[in-house]
């Protein structure tokens, strides 16, 4: 009996590591992507039930296991059900802490009270369980805290001192753990778990906000490798397996993120925040820069659209900000009914995340073969009438691909210059993560319509209804 | 072979397969690829679980282990249904709701 229940678990466990794998898989694919995510929840759920058959808990430890569920599990779908879309950056990077700080504990609570046999393969995957475990879950919060706005980049943190004080920490993490076994319960531990946390803070604290996706990508990752030191603490193969395939995995996805946004890792870690940089570098950026500056009113905008036959929208963080999603999709509406050709150009990084964008445009109900990529949208802008900035500033910048002297010469962007007429609606001249003024906007064909995104576009909804466009259907 | 021998080979091959799982991905599912690989690294609640079930009467550990399954739960639920949340807004044009 005892040995078929065995034999039973492990079979659930090789289910569940299969599940988890197709599930993987099938996330990096459109059409299976939303079955995948529920595939691997099911894989968890398996994995879960597998081991409680194998361990099988005494009351006292369901009571336990029970409070700490629902604990857990309400926070979490509340979260989850509340939380908007704008806001997926900080969660993802917050759900990250929490795993973190989920493994820091296992390791805690075995080195303080030993649970069994503390060998030394146990007390080294204790170290690298809390060490990994408190990088991960302050560097998160951190990010998460970060991108909330609740923290900014204090300039201090730029100085080529912050390495040193990183250095220092990591040195002492390393002693500390070197020590651990002699005295696995005492100061080393404490040590190497405050210095981790206060490594995991000064590394991620100097880079700028606009490199955290790469960061959340990476602490995702590290939490995978929490995971799998957590499970050589408790001689779990199954968590074994699957931290290593998450910390694998999320190291390939940092490297995607990493291409999306154009750089590498090692300037991400290192270099600092790129607007503090740029800044010190070029001195640009403030709005006494621009010269020959045109700008118009809803209404010459909407005439144009009126007239146009074809019109692509190039959405940017700004749109997102003033949840503007919903307006624009009713625009785009009104003129393919009104016989344009719409679509959208995203940028890779458009957005506050890689592919944010694209989750904020489906939430407006935007099907997603409108949503044109970089690539195949750069060699349409000559054939097209007119194109919309909403709120994106650096990724349409000519000088990228011109000016060999600015800061963002090599920047893959999105070519709209190239368009008969160019609309930037923007609050105001200034400039954008860069810190540098931006040649579109004093293009001959460009007009900058300021204002908030969300006002502007509903202006030129009343004006083109006003025009008559969408009463009837015309057939162009 | 050793417990630990065959954990390092599970680590080696875990690690492997995970390397070769995400190939290409279209910039689309960078956001809900990120989201969802998080809520698995959310897998500690076996190690949660175990820890617990280790404690035997040690309230103190029994609560360092409820913790961290607390923890280690919001990632896992959390992290799939909002992954869940963003994929399922992902429609071609003419689907209905």
């Amino acid at each position: 009996m005892t040995f078929s229940m065995d034999a039973f678990a492990a079979a659930i466990d090789l289910a569940a590591v299969l599940l988890l794998a197709l599930g993987i898989k099938g996330l990096s694919k459109v059409s299976s992507a939303r079955g995948a995510n529920a595939l691997a929840a099911l894989a968890m759920g398996l994995a879960v039930v597998g081991l409680l058959i194998e361990i099988r808990p005494d009351p006292i430890a369901w009571l336990w296991i029970a409070a700490g569920s629902a604990a857990g599990g309400l926070a979490g779908l509340a979260t989850a059900r509340r939380v908007p879309m704008t806001a997926m950056p900080e969660t993802v990077a917050l759900f990250n802490g929490c795993g973190g700080m989920a493994s820091l504990l296992v390791a805690m609570g075995v080195a303080l009270f030993d649970t069994g046999e503390a060998d030394i393969v146990a007390l080294v995957s204790i170290a690298v369980s809390v060490f990994v475990g408190a990088i991960t879950f302050s560097g998160s919060i951190v990010a998460m805290a970060k991108l909330q706005g609740w923290l900014d980049t204090p300039g201090w943190t730029q100085s080529r001192l912050r390495h040193g004080v990183n250095i220092s920490l990591a040195v002492l993490c390393l002693v500390s753990a070197v020590l651990l076994p002699g005295d696995p319960s005492g100061l080393p531990l404490w040590l190497l778990m405050g210095g981790s946390t206060l490594l995991g803070i000064g590394v991620t604290l100097p880079i700028g906000g606009a490199d955290m996706p790469v960061v959340i990508s990476l602490l995702n990752s590290y939490s995978g490798v929490a995971a799998a030191a957590a499970g050589f603490v408790v001689g779990s193969q199954l968590l074994i397996v699957a931290g290593a395939m998450v910390g694998a995995a999320g190291l390939i996805l940092t490297q995607v993120m990493c291409t999306a946004m154009n750089r590498s890792l090692v300037s991400v870690l290192f270099g600092g925040a790129l607007g503090a940089s740029a800044g010190a570098v070029g001195g640009g950026g403030s709005e006494a820069g621009y010269t020959r500056i045109t700008s118009c009113s809803a209404e010459e905008c909407a005439m144009a659209l009126e007239q146009a036959e074809r019109v692509v929208f190039v959405p940017g963080y700004g749109l997102a900000v003033a949840q503007a999603q919903h307006s624009l999709r009713e625009l785009a509406k009104l003129l393919e009914g009104h016989g344009v050709e719409v679509s959208y150009a995203i940028h890779p990084v458009a957005g506050r995340m890689p592919g944010h964008m694209n989750v904020l445009l489906a939430e407006a109900d935007v099907p997603y073969e409108q949503l044109l990529e970089m690539d195949l949208v750069n060699p349409e802008f000559p054939r097209t009438d007119v194109v919309i900035v909403l709120g994106a500033n650096d990724v349409v910048n000519p000088q990228a691909k011109n000016d060999p002297t600015s800061p963002l010469y090599g920047m893959p962007v999105l070519e709209v210059d190239q368009a008969r007429q160019v609309f930037v609606v923007k609050r105001s001249l200034g400039a954008g993560y860069a810190g540098i003024n931006n040649a579109l906007f004093e293009m001959p064909q460009t007009a900058m319509v300021f204002g908030d995104a969300k006002a502007v576009l509903n202006g030129l909804l009343s004006e083109l209804r006003s025009m008559g466009v969408g009463k009837t259907k015309v057939a162009a | 072979m050793s417990l630990l021998t065959q954990s390092l080979w599970v680590l080696l091959l875990g690690s492997l397969l995970g390397l070769e799982l995400i190939g290409k991905v279209p910039p689309t599912l960078h956001t809900p690829l990120m989201s969802g690989a998080n809520a698995i690294s959310g897998i500690t609640v076996l190690a949660s679980l175990t820890l617990i079930q280790q404690a035997g009467d040690n309230t103190a550990l029994l609560v360092i282990g409820a913790l961290s399954l607390g923890f280690a739960l919001y990632n896992v639920i959390g992290g799939f249904l909002v992954t869940d949340r963003m994929l399922a807004m992902f429609r071609r044009k003419g689907d209905s709701r």
